[in-house]
């Protein structure tokens, strides 16, 4: 019988899954090594690696007995988090073969994320495999899986434009602060406000070098706080008409319900800022600041529409770009699926190989032991004619074997090989096949 | 047309299209490509203005044939010497197709023979045409920015994206760009017109005549002096400035065909 292993892939992610349960089942780096550890005793279980975030929870296994497995897994699972199988047996997915393949590839890509095209995934999945073999539980397959499954996301993240362009409001609002001002090096900020969309686009703008920020907040604890986070200076609400002169970029998210600027309040300073350009993110809702302004020559207005437009069209040539990862992820399953299939061919020719030579071996030493007139030359002569005997007589098989011919015939041709030349002894009670 | 003329012809129609085509395909290796094109089509103008030079015993800028030639000429040198600066990638999409144009309509113009006056006043008017064909070719290319600067700032101010948003680069470039043209070219039309004045002088007897070339020289020359002014001075920057290159381009190219149809 053909020893024949299979990939599997369980798991649930934030499509399958609502929060409450992928909570439940999420692990820590320290349950990790006690899963690994005790999953990959199981008899069943020859390779495991094991990823978890708070997005998914993904298993990979290689086995020679996927149910067995996959119910050793579930129960396991169930005992660990002490929670009971249906709890979460629903929302897992069970992926034999060519699909857990094709899972783990789009998943490294950040195909399968729930935002398509983030970067942190792979170096997730990393860590995560770096971990499955500092505690062994890798071998051939899962090894080759693995590192495989880096080159596709690497691929398709330089292939296509998957990762390219701003689909969240704050990177979006950064892409723009780099169209008007090239660099953003060294250039002023100042929040008017506070709140989650606006405190992560200056945290955007400081990564890229923004400096010096300013923070205005009616409440002048508040802006004390924010400022201290961003490195920069807390000011009164009362003097921000006197900082326009100093900023380049103000983003502005204030619970107002009037515009804090309008346009009046622009008499006069463009020409005291000698006329550098000036960018207004306007998250609010109500808006903060006088869309009127934006006629003003070298002031950009943004409010939260024209920003979420322009993420819009990021967001569907993300999506095209993803169908050219998914055909990219396609074409790596099935140059996987060749070398998987190899895998088995190669034990088998590597077998007959070692039988037929141990044959030789045995009955070369039989008949040199009986030949006592015979030279050195001689030997070596009938060591190099039954060697090339072998050779050329198992050619021919090697060659069919390797070749793979038909993807589901090939199975069937390493079953008949193994059998025919009973490469595993304990088959005596198998039948031999007609013909 | 000598093989040098056929070339650099050649080498200017050939990144023309390159740098069309890094605009739709936005592939970095076609506008590498391009600009190595567009090089060797260059030095091969350079060879073909040297092999006049060594056959008229001239520098040859006397009629409107060899003067469209220099223009082209001028304009891929300094293009080419921004690009080292700068990489401004779309801007090759504008100037190499100029290039193109200047040098093909030179080849159909005729070439009358040039009555050569003496030396030392064809030596001054060599220097006016030459000084104002490079200063030409600057403010071309400031102007052309100037265009491409126009295009980027109406697509961020109304919020409309499309083709150009992501192939143009930040507005502040472009403005350095079209700032540093407006440097090059500036001294170089003041050059220009000094000489002129002084060649004038050789061949009329008098420093000005006040005929329409030479009033709408001094517009120009007014209306660049006033925005490298404005820049300076009060910073005046971005669409304004953008508008003033394209117009003070306009009144330039009318000056310079004036000159040459009397």
């Amino acid at each position: 019988m053909a020893v024949k292993r299979h990939i599997v892939a369980i798991g649930l992610n934030h499509k399958t899954a609502p929060v409450e349960v992928r909570e439940r089942l999420a692990f820590s780096s320290e349950d990790t090594a006690q899963i690994l550890e005790t999953m990959h005793q199981h008899h069943c279980v020859d390779e495991i690696a094991l990823f978890s975030t708070c997005n998914r929870v993904e298993f990979l296994l290689a086995t020679q007995d996927v149910p067995e497995a996959v119910e050793a897994l579930k129960d396991f699972m169930a005992e660990f988090k002490d929670t009971p199988r249906h709890t979460f047996e629903q929302a897992l997915y069970v992926y034999n073969g060519d699909e857990a393949v094709r899972h783990i590839f789009r998943v490294a890509s950040s195909l399968d994320s729930m935002v398509v095209g983030e970067p942190q995934i792979l170096g997730q999945i990393k860590d995560s495999y770096a971990d499955a073999c500092n505690y062994g539980t890798c071998g051939v397959i899962l090894n080759r899986l693995m590192h495989k499954s880096f080159s596709v996301a690497k691929r398709v993240r330089t292939e296509t434009g998957i990762g390219d362009h701003a689909v969240s409001i704050s990177y979006a609002a950064v892409e723009l602060g780099r169209k008007i001002f090239g660099e953003l090096e060294g250039k002023a900020v100042l929040l008017l406000g506070a709140g989650e969309m606006a405190e992560l686009a200056v945290e955007h703008l400081v990564n890229n070098r923004a400096r010096p920020i300013f923070v205005a907040n009616r409440t002048f604890e508040r802006g004390l706080e924010l400022a201290e986070r961003f490195r920069g200076t807390a000011i009164r609400f009362e003097e921000i008409r006197n900082y326009l002169k100093e900023v380049d970029i103000v983003i502005s998210s204030t619970g107002a319900r009037q515009y804090v600027l309008v346009r009046d309040d622009f008499k006069g300073l463009m020409r005291a800022r000698r006329n550098r350009p000036l960018f207004f993110i306007d998250i609010a809702v109500p808006r903060d600041i006088d869309p009127e302004i934006n006629r003003i020559n070298n002031v950009y207005v943004y409010d939260i529409d024209d920003l979420k437009s322009a993420i819009q069209e990021n967001i569907e040539e993300r999506q095209q770009e993803a169908l050219r990862g998914e055909r990219i992820v396609d074409a790596a399953v099935v140059q996987f699926r060749r070398w998987f299939r190899a895998l088995d061919v190669v034990p088998t020719i590597v077998g007959l190989r070692d039988k037929i030579e141990k044959i030789r071996q045995k009955e070369l030493k039989k008949t040199l032991a009986c030949l006592h007139s015979v030279s050195e030359e001689d030997r070596a002569a009938i060591d190099r004619l039954t060697a090339a005997l072998v050779n050329k007589i198992l050619h021919d098989p090697t060659t069919f074997l390797k070749q793979g011919g038909h993807k589901d015939k090939q199975s069937f041709h390493v079953d008949i090989t193994r059998r025919l030349f009973n490469l595993d002894e304990s088959n005596e009670k198998e039948p031999e096949p007609e013909g | 047309m000598s093989l040098f003329s056929a070339s650099t012809m050649a080498c200017y129609i050939a990144s023309s299209i390159g740098y069309q085509g890094y605009i739709l395909f936005q592939k970095k290796s076609v506008y590498r490509l391009a600009n190595i094109v567009l090089f060797i089509g260059f030095l091969c103008h350079t060879g073909a203005i040297a092999l006049q030079y060594f056959e008229a015993g001239h520098i040859p800028v006397q009629n409107l044939h060899d003067a469209l030639s220099a223009f082209g000429w001028a304009v891929a040198g300094v293009f080419l010497i921004l690009q080292i600066k700068f990489h401004l990638m779309v801007l090759g999409a504008l100037v190499a197709p100029l290039a193109t144009l200047s040098v093909v309509i030179a080849a159909l113009l005729p070439k009358p023979p040039v009555e050569l006056a003496p030396l030392f006043a064809s030596l001054w008017r060599t220097f006016h045409i030459g000084s104002l064909v490079v200063g030409n070719a600057a403010f071309a290319i400031a102007c052309l920015v100037g265009i491409l600067y126009l295009i980027q700032e109406n697509t961020i101010k109304d919020k409309r994206r499309g083709f150009f948003f992501r192939r143009l680069p930040s507005l502040k470039l472009l403005d350095s760009v079209g700032y540093a043209s407006l440097i090059v070219g500036f001294p170089m039309l003041t050059f220009g017109i000094i000489t002129g004045v002084i060649y004038a002088q050789m061949v009329r007897g008098r420093f000005w005549s006040w005929d329409p070339k030479e009033i709408f020289a001094a517009i120009t020359w007014l209306v660049y002096a006033a925005l490298l002014h404005e820049r300076l001075a009060v910073g005046w920057r971005g669409r304004r400035a953008a508008i003033m290159t394209i117009v003070g381009f306009v009144i330039l190219i009318f000056t310079f065909f004036l000159f040459f149809w009397r």
